[in-house]
């Protein structure tokens, strides 16, 4: 990673960040997808998996971090900054790991990252709410997990594909 | 491409653990059951429903001897005038209770299997 940003990285961080925001804006507008309380899609994981892909790991989680911050800044608030925060990281880390593997396609490498969302939140509540009771909860969300980063993961595969940002 | 296969093995071991976690969750969920036993409000004993066992509850003169066997908990024997308890039979399921009043006396199955009934009038 150089030291200093060029105008035109800058603008692109700008693109893929307002991006993120509104994906994780229009996601809170389907009320199909909080119906059970921790199912949900994860729209916003398409740009940070194009982040990871195009802009390499430092600067997807910078994208993915300012993404939680302002998002909750807005619409949440203290709880809903912890939990997102917890799975944001930990989905990133899973997905920079089977990435670094080289063995999956964007589509495994999103499903990962769904899946450890979805763990670090549940992880996350165990110690707020101090009840283990949760865990008989964590099926249920591996599974969504899965099937929300299958889908979440084809997408960003397409993106990776067609759209110029970041190509050297 | 080898890629999709391995994307598509990563899918079917999340999904085999989320069933082989759900499972062993429901397994120790049923095996949990145990009869909780209070006089007065304060706890006198846990005792697994799964293993028989005999048990005299409380001390001297007053007394109810709690049977536990084949999964199902009953009193059998009381020191207290009425026998209300011993009348009230055999439990086995969550929720289910056996009440001596004279003795203070509270037995009560927590954890394991649910009644098909909401609730039973004797």
């Amino acid at each position: 990673m150089k030291d200093k940003f060029t105008a035109r990285e800058i603008a692109e961080y700008g693109l893929i960040l307002a991006l993120a925001m509104i994906l994780s804006y229009v996601e809170s507008l389907f009320p199909a997808f909080v119906a059970i309380p921790g199912v949900k899609l994860g729209l916003a994981n398409i740009v940070v998996l194009f982040a990871l892909y195009r802009l390499g790991p430092v600067r997807a989680g910078i994208v993915s971090g300012l993404r939680v911050l302002l998002v909750t800044f807005m619409f949440g608030n203290a709880f809903a900054l912890i939990y997102s925060l917890s799975g944001a990281v930990l989905s990133l880390l899973v997905m920079l790991l089977l990435k670094k593997t080289g063995r999956f396609s964007p589509m495994g490498v999103g499903v990962g990252g769904g899946v450890a969302h979805n763990i670090g939140q549940i992880l996350c509540a165990m110690v707020l709410l101090g009840t283990e009771r949760l865990a008989y909860y964590l099926p249920v969300l591996l599974v969504s997990g899965a099937i929300a980063g299958t889908v979440i993961g084809l997408t960003a595969g397409m993106m990776i594909k067609r759209i110029e940002i970041g190509k050297m | 491409m080898v890629k999709r296969k391995n994307d598509i093995l990563l899918i079917a071991v999340i999904v085999l653990a989320a069933a082989g976690l759900w499972l062993g969750l429901r397994l120790a969920q049923n095996g949990g059951a145990y009869v909780y036993v209070t006089i007065d409000g304060s706890e006198y004993g846990k005792y697994p429903l799964d293993t028989d066992a005999e048990v005299r509850i409380g001390s001297g003169g007053k007394y109810n001897l709690l049977i536990i066997k084949d999964g199902c908990a009953q009193i059998t024997e009381a020191s207290c005038p009425n026998k209300l308890c011993i009348k009230q039979g055999k439990i086995k399921y969550e929720g289910q209770s056996i009440v001596c009043l004279p003795n203070k006396v509270v037995v009560e199955i927590v954890g394991g299997e649910k009644s098909q009934f909401d609730a039973v009038v004797k």
